[in-house]
């Protein structure tokens, strides 16, 4: 009796406990500390000017303006061109290839494809993005060949995360709308698109998120230039360093570690915002799916 | 002769996985005439091929892979399976009601409007009437006419089944099809939809598949008994109620049927 619930054979458990207490306690210490640290670090390089004017050599100031702007360029870019093409591309496998025993094979084969395309290193992307739309298209160092890149890039990532999305979608809702008499196109339209609306949003700010914090792809293709743009249409044209590409000059020179802080302090705080976003709205999607 | 089906030696296969054979033969050589503005009632044991049959008098079987057919499904002697029908216009003309309630995540307003706005109708006060006038038929507006706006997923589940036969209702069909609409409900909300299709029975060409003989007997002017594919027995329901000539069909109405 005594010996079938004696303490002691609750010991691994509570080895495990406190095991996975400190696996926690020293993840949640190190990442707190880091970001305490960029904080303090960047904080103190907060000022108007370092945010809103431009690195200037000759008057020996620095500032992040043209890196602002040039990221946000790109987001909107690789945007434009990367979402409706990854939405669009999921929604034919899940709506048209999907639902074909013939294509099952073929579709495994895409997913596969894509679940690969998603894990090669950016830089790989970078380097084919210089060598074709930089030099075969001739776009040169330029934002527009960035932004090509980048598309590249967060495809995969975008037509995974939107097939979640559509996933959720119940079939009754599908049936519904076709036993009205709506085409499949007006069925995707009016019910699938806007039932799917929350996870096709995260999906696309999971791509804010990749695209904000890229730096080795758009090295060798959007360049390193800092300068506020001359003309603001055509812009994507000429050379421009993201925020993490300025960062990555400002310390490989040695001469701007305290402003790379600031540069970090400035893009944690765009990232925080984005993931928050982005996690609370694949929260709702979940939320609806139970 | 509107929401008349000719239905003649009709097949239908689902498809095998390996293409190598036809697959499973779910509905074998089905031969039924079904008089506009009747109430047919389908009957049988699970998987004997109603539901399947009930689906494919408006090709919602479409959309599974590697389904084949033979034979003739005359709507209004029209062949709906002839490759020059228009599926959008045939479902606009053969409307389906579900057995889960499935109410888009809309208002009630636009869950009504959704039908005819596909055919094309725009104008807000035409709408207006056409979402007041299904509601009504479906006996639901009454309850809802001071919350249109409101998500129609917060409705009770019977009156979200309701509002999918309004739903149907508002597209202006000739045929509805009932798919177990009553069997997620609970039997005041039965109650309610027996009681609208009678009402309506006169107006539509009512096809419903029940797994409540009740229910059946109650609504239906004619049954069909389904056995495994086949079409066994079908004519008037109050004959075969209560003088079956098939002996499974008197079992299975008896709830004496063995599956084997």
């Amino acid at each position: 009796m005594s010996d079938k619930f004696s303490r002691h054979k609750h010991l691994p458990d509570a080895v495990a406990k406190v095991a996975v207490t400190l696996c926690f306690a020293f993840t949640i210490t190190v990442l707190a500390s880091m970001l305490f640290y960029i904080i303090i670090r960047g904080i103190s390089k907060i000022r108007f000017s370092f945010l809103f004017s431009q690195p200037s050599p000759l008057k020996g100031t620095y500032g992040i303006f043209p890196g602002i702007i040039n990221t946000l360029y790109i987001i909107v870019l690789t945007l434009t061109i990367a979402a409706p093409i990854g939405i669009g591309a999921a929604i034919y496998l899940n709506e048209y290839a999907g639902t074909s025993r013939k294509f099952a094979k073929i579709v495994r084969l895409i997913d596969f494809t894509i679940e690969t395309l998603s894990g090669i290193p950016s830089i790989v992307y970078g380097l084919f993005g210089a060598v074709f739309f930089g030099e075969t298209l001739k776009l040169g160092y330029s934002i527009l060949t960035g932004s090509l890149t980048l598309s590249l890039m967060v495809l995969p990532i975008v037509i995974r995360t939107s097939q979640e999305a559509l996933r959720t979608v119940p079939q009754s809702y599908r049936e519904g709308s076709l036993g009205c008499g709506a085409t499949k196109w007006y069925m995707i339209w009016t019910v699938v698109l806007p039932c799917a609306k929350k996870g096709l949003t995260a999906s696309v700010l999971l791509a804010v998120g990749r695209i904000t914090g890229e730096s080795a792809a758009l090295l060798f293709t959007a360049g390193a230039v800092s300068r506020l743009p001359e003309n603001w249409l055509t812009h994507p044209l000429s050379s421009g360093a993201t925020l993490t590409v300025q960062m990555y000059f400002g310390v490989s020179s040695g001469k701007y570690i305290d402003e790379a802080f600031g540069i970090a302090f400035v893009l944690a705080f765009i990232l925080l915002g984005i993931y928050f976003l982005s996690d609370f709205l694949t929260r709702q999607i979940h939320n609806k799916k139970g | 002769m509107e929401g008349h089906f000719i239905i003649e030696d009709f097949n239908l296969w689902y498809g095998d996985p390996s293409h190598k054979t036809r697959g499973t033969h779910a509905l074998k050589h089905i031969s039924i005439e079904i008089q506009k503005k009747e109430v047919l009632a389908l009957i049988g044991p699970s998987g004997c091929g109603k539901s399947t049959f009930l689906r494919s008098l408006n090709r919602m079987n479409d959309f599974i892979d590697g389904i084949e057919t033979s034979g003739k499904i005359l709507l209004d002697q029209q062949d709906i399976y002839s490759p020059k029908t228009d599926v959008a216009l045939l479902r606009k003309k053969v409307g389906m009601v579900f057995q889960k309630p499935n109410p888009f995540p809309m208002s009630i307003y636009d869950n009504v409007a959704y039908g005819p706005k596909i055919h094309g109708i725009r104008a807000k006060s035409q709408l207006d009437g056409i979402v007041e006038t299904a509601l009504k038929a479906a006996a639901l507006w009454d309850e809802v006419s001071d919350r249109l706006k409101k998500p129609a997923l917060g409705l009770s589940g019977g009156q979200q089944q309701r509002l999918c036969i309004a739903r149907a209702l508002a597209v202006g069909p000739e045929v509805l099809l009932m798919d177990e609409p009553t069997s997620a409900l609970d039997p005041v909300s039965t109650n309610k939809i027996e009681s609208l299709i009678c009402r309506l029975k006169t107006r539509y060409t009512w096809i419903i598949v029940t797994h409540n003989m009740g229910q059946a007997s109650r609504i239906s002017d004619k049954t069909a008994f389904f056995l495994s594919g086949e079409l066994v027995e079908s004519g008037l329901t109050t004959q075969l109620f209560h003088m079956p000539k098939d002996k499974r069909l008197e079992s299975y109405i008896t709830g004496n049927f063995n599956f084997t």
